[in-house]
């Protein structure tokens, strides 16, 4: 019984509500006959789609700059670099020259252009945010937005060959939306786009058991940057920054820079946006330029909220468990809402509710802890 | 030469408080100049604009006086009036009649909405901002709740022309021509006229049986007030004042006019004031001389065939303004009464509040309710100005461009003035006018101009908080860490409250 009550303590009533709300929705979606297989692989493939964008809320809570709404600005760096490298290889017209290479090396392209943007960015956003200790959060909302703005100016000024980026016949600007079906989209999650480009011994990339779609590549990519941040919290250097994160006066007395601390997590937070909205387009198969990142912080600031974090402490469990419930409720609220009240748009203010009220309850918390 | 270097530290910490401000207008003037739009055009567009928005930009300068920082949840406020909006509409009400019924609905859901507000915010004391921020968001989705699932589909309603064909859900816009459009701004200036006289004959009349049976003592200030009021009225009945009093709209010219001739008289008492009631020196008259002097040459430029233009082209609707004037009047004096001094030391510093016996938590909703109360009555005035209610966009963007503006005119977290407001909105608004054709005939493309003014107001309002919490952060870090952790501590955020 005391261990039950520590554990509900422990878990928040939100939680706990969002958890048996999700169950209810997967039970209500099976009785009213959708096919569980299909579900559940839409389920996984969202988890999956999402979830290094949480994953990049780790390193920023542990290192003490708390949630890291500015994560707009790895989000804009790795849209940079994906669009980058999509322009370079219509230039270079690696379709024809390299074959089934082409979307590998434009999305290694990708990835490597907005890792190192992130790197510059990021270390500049942590410098800054050590100026402005305290009110982390409000200032990082506002830079993010700050960014996304500029950057729809620069998408809007961009001039590019590749037709699936830019406009036709304007000769300026890009598209809101660039398909990604002539690159990298779905090339580590999509079954067909796997058959049909690459040869048979890349075939278990992404295959089908039953109705059920596994897409084990991006399974793997995933898992692997969980393990990376999870050996790196458990590193010399790692342990050091979650300490500067929990206590800096006792932190600053062992002999550790606390500021570099922060700025490493900072960092390393928007790299982990810049590979999650490359890994988030090439899952959905779209980049989404724009206004579409704008509140994308907000969502993973909810997941990782809703799996148990803190703004103060969080674990890849929080990640995996947080992204697997909202998203799952997402996925599983569409069919079963249009089924029984016929809404289209519940689930999106179901969104909006789920993952403001999440935000504003985990807030609250941690003030009252420290009253 | 010391006097000259006095002038020289003037100038130079006039351009360093107002950098923010200056840098704008800059800004602005070079948007002007490359937009190559008419004066009419922006001149009438700026009005227009600060009839809609000033009340509202107003009403978040409370909230910072009781340092509770930029109120982000004014969105509360503003769907607390959508709401009475829509039912008012609903019931087909309209014209000043509406507008009255819509407040009345509006005004009691703010003060709740208001009051829960404040007592969460009380929850997480330095971190009301994000709060805010967020909460605006959860609003916004309950909103969405009410407006796309509860309404038609809990409360039934009947009406084609608002709710969606299935029945369910309100649509996108509502027309409210025909209702509550320009409702407050097609009053007659006779009509507020007359409401003012009896209102203050009422009020006089009741000082004066107070005065009767002794409860309260008469000063001479009331039956000014009275005289002047009486005065007006009586004026109002010659023909030809009160045909042109009747019409609602005010020719930018007269309302200049007019003004200048309020101030001059204004000046001319304080100068027969100070030369035969108190007697003072000639150098006290120089200050009212040089003004009259200025007033007269601001008339003068009135004549001027490209001014002229403009101040004819624009009108004004009146109440609005007047409404403006009242707000930025009540910011002022709330400052003199008790509340005002307990809201302002609760915003300097939490712990003096306390010690003084000032109820801290008390003050800091109230200060909320007022504030939300005002944002609903400012929605109220936009939309009717606007007169086509956006139901699920009207109230995303008020918090973010309120700000934006009130921060453009100079102010900070911990300080703002209606001044600023005032200021803030022009410059902020002018930008809005000309930004898109300014970027059209930039870089031929209207739309990178329209891009740049939303990054203006998401820029200015991420550089102000940043300046701030720097300014917060070297105070903190220059004072013993201890410090920290005290309740005073201002504008502490959540990650680093308890370090």
């Amino acid at each position: 019984m005391k261990t039950l009550k520590t554990f509900y303590e422990n878990f928040g009533l939100p939680r706990l509500i969002i958890a048996g709300f999700f169950i209810l929705l997967v039970v209500a979606s099976i009785i009213l006959g959708f096919s569980p297989a299909v579900l559940f692989s839409d389920v996984v493939k969202r988890w999956l789609m999402y979830g290094t964008l949480v994953l990049a809320m780790v390193p920023g809570i542990q290192s003490g700059i708390g949630l890291n709404f500015g994560i707009s600005l790895g989000i804009s760096s790795g849209l940079l670099g994906a669009v980058l490298a999509m322009e370079i290889s219509f230039l270079r017209d690696w379709n024809t020259t390299l074959g089934m290479g082409a979307p590998w090396l434009t999305l290694l392209l990708a990835l490597f252009f907005g890792v190192i943007l992130a790197a510059i960015v990021g270390t500049l956003y942590g410098m800054l945010l050590n100026r402005v200790k305290g009110s982390e959060m409000t200032v990082s909302t506002y830079v993010g937005f700050s960014v996304i703005a500029f950057m729809n100016i620069v998408w809007l000024s961009l001039s590019f060959k590749n037709g699936e980026l830019s406009w036709p016949l304007q000769g300026q600007g890009l598209r809101n939306t660039a398909s990604l079906s002539g690159s990298f989209g779905g090339l580590l999650s999509n079954p067909d786009v796997v058959q049909a480009t690459q040869p048979k011994w890349l075939h278990w990339l992404a295959f089908r058991v039953g109705e059920f779609t596994v897409p084990l590549g991006l399974i793997l990519v995933f898992a692997f940057l969980c393990l990376l941040v999870w050996l790196f919290l458990r590193s010399k250097s790692g342990i050091a920054m979650s300490g500067a994160g929990e206590n800096q006066l006792f932190t600053t007395s062992s002999g550790i820079n606390v500021n570099q601390k922060r700025i490493q997590g900072t960092m390393i937070s928007t790299v982990l946006g810049a590979v999650g909205i490359i890994l988030y387009a090439q899952t959905y198969g779209f980049l989404q330029l724009y206004n579409a990142p704008l509140m994308m912080g907000f969502a993973s600031v909810a997941s990782i909220l809703i799996g148990g974090a803190t703004v103060r402490r969080a674990r890849i469990s929080n990640v995996l468990i947080g992204t697997l419930l909202f998203q799952g409720i997402l996925v599983t609220a569409l069919p079963v809402v249009n089924e029984v009240v016929e809404i289209g748009t519940l689930p999106e203010v179901l969104r909006i509710i789920i993952s403001n009220g999440i935000i504003l309850y985990a807030l609250s918390k941690t003030k009252g802890e420290n009253q | 030469m010391n006097q000259k270097n006095n002038l020289f530290k003037k100038v130079g910490s006039f351009i360093f408080d107002n950098k923010v401000m200056i840098a704008f207008a800059a800004i602005c003037l070079a948007a002007i100049v490359l937009s190559g739009s008419p004066m009419t055009f922006i001149v009438d567009g700026v009005f227009t604009r600060i009839t809609r928005n000033t009340f509202t930009v107003l009403a978040l300068i409370i909230p910072v006086l009781a340092g509770l920082g930029l109120n982000f949840g004014i969105v509360i406020g503003a769907v607390a009036a959508q709401i009475a909006v829509f039912w008012v509409v609903y019931w087909g009400f309209g014209g000043f009649s509406g507008i009255l019924l819509t407040v009345l609905i509006a005004t009691p859901l703010a003060i709740l909405f208001g009051y829960l507000v404040g007592k969460l915010f009380n929850q997480m004391k330095g971190a009301e901002m994000i709060a805010g921020l967020i909460l605006g968001y959860f609003a916004d989705g309950l909103y969405q709740l009410l407006f796309l699932v509860i309404i038609g589909g809990v409360i039934p309603v009947n009406n084609p022309k608002l709710i969606i064909s299935q029945g369910v859900g309100v649509k996108n816009t509502i027309d409210l021509t025909g209702n509550l459009k320009y409702a407050i701004d097609s009053v007659r200036m006779v009509d507020i006229i007359t409401v003012f006289f009896y209102a203050v004959l009422a009020i006089t009349v009741i000082k004066i049986i107070l005065h009767l049976v002794k409860k309260l003592k008469l000063s001479r200030s009331d039956f000014i007030l009275f005289g002047v009021s009486a005065l007006i009225f009586g004026v109002s009945y010659i023909p030809e004042i009160e045909r042109f009093l009747s019409t609602d709209r005010l020719a930018l010219l007269d309302a200049f006019t007019s003004a200048l001739v309020i101030l001059a008289i204004l000046q001319i008492i304080k100068l027969i004031k100070s030369i035969w009631v108190e007697k003072e020196p000639a150098s006290a008259l120089v200050k009212p001389v040089l003004l009259l002097l200025v007033y007269g040459a601001l008339y003068g430029l009135t004549y001027i065939p490209a001014v002229e233009e403009v101040m004819l082209y624009v009108k004004l609707p009146v109440l609005p303004f007047l409404l403006i004037a009242a707000l930025c009047w009540f910011n002022q004096k709330i400052l003199s009464v008790r509340l005002g001094q307990n809201m302002r030391t609760v915003g300097q510093s939490l712990s003096v509040a306390m010690a003084s016996g000032i109820n801290a938590d008390q003050t800091r909703v109230i200060a909320m309710v007022i504030s939300t109360v005002l944002a609903s009555w400012g929605q109220i005035i936009f939309l009717q100005n606007i007169g086509t209610f956006s139901t699920y966009g009207a109230h995303t963007q008020i918090a973010q461009f309120a700000i934006a503006a009130l921060l453009v005119g100079g102010a900070s977290v911990q300080k703002a003035t209606n001044k600023q407001a005032i200021i803030g909105v022009i410059l902020f608004h002018t930008l809005f006018i000309v930004a898109p054709q300014a970027g059209k005939e930039l870089f031929n493309n209207a739309q990178i101009g329209e891009y740049f003014r939303v990054f203006v107001s998401y820029g200015v309002i991420a550089l102000s908080l940043a300046m701030h919490a720097w300014k917060q952060f070297r105070k903190t870090s220059q004072s013993t860490p201890g410090d920290m952790a005290l309740p005073g501590a201002p504008l502490q955020e959540a990650v680093d409250g308890g370090s």
